[in-house]
């Protein structure tokens, strides 16, 4: 263990990190685009901005600059306060919809 | 930087007075409280620009205008959510408490000058927005406009996030001047694919919050299921800051790679006129119509970034948002108290206001020629400044297309118009007066007169920045 974080971090190129990040960020993409329930989405969501946090901590890293890493902090305290709140939506539609399904929700069309 | 603070902790002093139990004096406080605000923000006016927390904000003239306008904005809003203090709604306190932390999001909005703000802001707004829009609970329309509205804002702001993390892959760092420097060096030059990946994704970003062709897919639906008070603050206050964010950006970080992005944003400022305006013809919901009204003023708030034209484009944005946020603030007014009384929201439910209600319609129908860009108004002199940035910078073609939207725009804007003054009302309880109080009537008129000062006298504060 005598070695630093950042030091371990580079020991891996940086394309392979942008190319897993990327990987990542398209899954998350893709899974928004295609599944039909909330809860399934929103994880699809996550995992969009998890891609980012492994970016920035990756980009940071390399850079030796801690900004990158802060930044993951502030998407980390952010996306529990999105959580919170997107839960709630999403428990207030199971209640008036007794399901989750976003087909469901056709009311407003045009 | 004052306003901030002071919306924060009196936003949560507002929450407290909640515990109280009377929603009587929740308006007036919260009106207060928005008075104050705006009284501090222009103090800021004449010191010399400051930045905050290590330089993540800067508080200048170009800062202290907009959130001028969405104080102001909101303050004019707020006494036409007098309904939901009569009818003794249960959680009125977090409503006005998350309308104020909004507005601190839409202040770092445009104030920031590190993306991590950007970031911040964004996000402090949308999530107030995402509660409010779900605010009317056994409403399944209103439950459905919060989903839709929640999931897409959370998709848009991962694509903004990878976008940044993409631009500081490329530039090593966060602060604007500083990604305007990387932006221009020849050394990153083997960067320029991520740096210029990242620049799309973030455009798309902040697009799907302005609600920008072809990101606009949300608009119409959530502006038509969220409650109408909240959709009028919805279509100004966030289109505003969202702008004036925009701008900040384009100016500083990405000016100088200019003949990448220009064609992007071109092309998307001809897909949310034609949207925008076409997509408006086709609606019989007068709601709705201002939906695909608000995408259409997205477009035209684009011809303003095309042009970059420094304190032309700065000037533009600032004149087009405050002319257009004031309208938008008049035509949803009416409408709510409309539709609250008739429970209806198409172009019928407003036959024969103009017997009824002569104040109404006339406001209606300022509002409306001010959106249309009828000259007298507000409205008018917004797009010729707009349009006079865009020409100087050659862009001839995008300005003839604009005005020909423009003149489709005059089309659908007439119909509500038509309704009121031309047709009789449906039946007899149509005919009936709607509820207006005094102190409603007295902003209404402010509204009006405010719309044809600015279309009178555009120099008051065309040229401030």
């Amino acid at each position: 263990m005598d070695q630093n974080i950042p030091e371990v971090i580079r020991t891996v190129p940086l394309q392979y990190y942008i190319y897993f990040a990327t990987a990542l960020f398209a899954i998350g993409v893709t899974g928004v685009l295609t599944r039909r329930n909330a809860i399934i989405i929103f994880m699809c969501i996550e995992l969009m901005l998890n891609a980012v946090n492994i970016l920035l901590t990756a980009f940071s890293a390399y850079r030796s600059d801690p900004n990158g890493q802060i930044f993951v902090f502030f998407i980390m305290a952010v996306a529990a306060a999105e959580v919170s709140v997107g839960l709630g939506i999403i428990v207030m539609i199971y209640r008036n919809f007794q399901n989750t399904d976003v087909n469901l929700l056709n009311r407003l069309k045009w | 930087m004052i306003s901030i603070v002071l919306l924060s902790v009196l936003g949560i002093a507002n929450l407290f007075l909640g515990f109280l139990r009377s929603n009587r004096m929740l308006l007036p406080v919260a009106m207060l409280i928005l008075v104050v605000v705006f009284g501090a923000n222009v103090l800021d006016w004449n010191a010399a620009s400051q930045s905050y927390f290590n330089n993540m904000l800067t508080i200048d003239r170009y800062s202290v205008a907009f959130t001028g306008i969405v104080v102001l904005t909101t303050l004019l809003l707020l006494p036409f959510s007098e309904k939901y203090v009569r009818d003794g709604e249960a959680n009125l306190a977090e409503y006005y408490s998350l309308l104020l932390f909004s507005l601190v999001g839409a202040i770092m909005m445009v104030s920031y000058d590190n993306l991590l703000m950007l970031f911040v802001g964004i996000e402090i707004l949308s999530i107030s927005m995402y509660v409010l829009a779900g605010s009317d609970k056994r409403n399944v329309r209103s439950n459905e406009a919060a989903l839709k509205y929640f999931l897409m804002g959370s998709f848009a702001t991962g694509i903004l996030l990878f976008g940044i993390a993409l631009v500081y892959g490329a530039t090593g760092t966060f602060q604007l001047t500083q990604i305007g420097a990387g932006v221009a060096n020849p050394a990153n030059a083997s960067f320029t694919p991520m740096l210029y990946i990242g620049m799309l994704l973030m455009f798309i970003g902040i697009s799907f919050k302005v609600s920008a062709a072809p990101f606009h897919y949300w608009t119409p639906d959530v502006y038509e299921g969220t409650p109408t008070f909240f959709t009028a603050f919805m279509s100004t206050v966030v289109k505003t800051a969202g702008f004036a964010a925009f701008l900040k950006l384009l100016m500083i970080a990405f000016s100088s790679a200019q003949s990448f992005w220009i064609p992007t944003i071109m092309a998307m400022t001809v897909l949310t006129l034609l949207i925008g305006n076409v997509g408006a013809v086709a609606q019989n919901s007068a709601k709705r119509m201002l939906a695909y009204s608000s995408i259409s003023h997205a477009g035209y708030l684009f011809i303003g970034l095309v042009a970059l034209n420094g304190k032309l484009s700065a000037n533009g944005i600032f004149f087009y948002s405050l002319a257009y946020s004031i309208a938008t603030v008049a035509a949803f007014a009416v409408l709510k108290l409309v539709i609250d009384q008739r429970q209806r929201e198409d172009y019928d439910g407003l036959n024969g206001l103009a017997k009824t209600n002569p104040l109404l319609a006339f406001v209606m129908t300022v509002a409306m020629l001010s959106l249309a860009g009828i000259p007298l108004t507000g409205g008018f002199f917004g797009k010729f400044f707009l349009f006079g940035a865009a020409v100087d910078k050659g862009h001839i073609g995008l300005v003839v297309f604009a005005v020909v939207m423009s003149m489709v725009g005059i089309y659908y804007y007439l119909r509500p118009v038509i309704a009121m003054y031309m047709r009789p009302a449906i039946d007899e309880e149509d005919a009936t007066p709607v509820a207006v109080t005094g102190f409603q009537s007295a902003v209404l008129v402010l509204l009006a007169l405010l719309t044809i000062v600015l279309g009178v006298l555009p120099s008051l504060v065309s040229n401030l920045l």
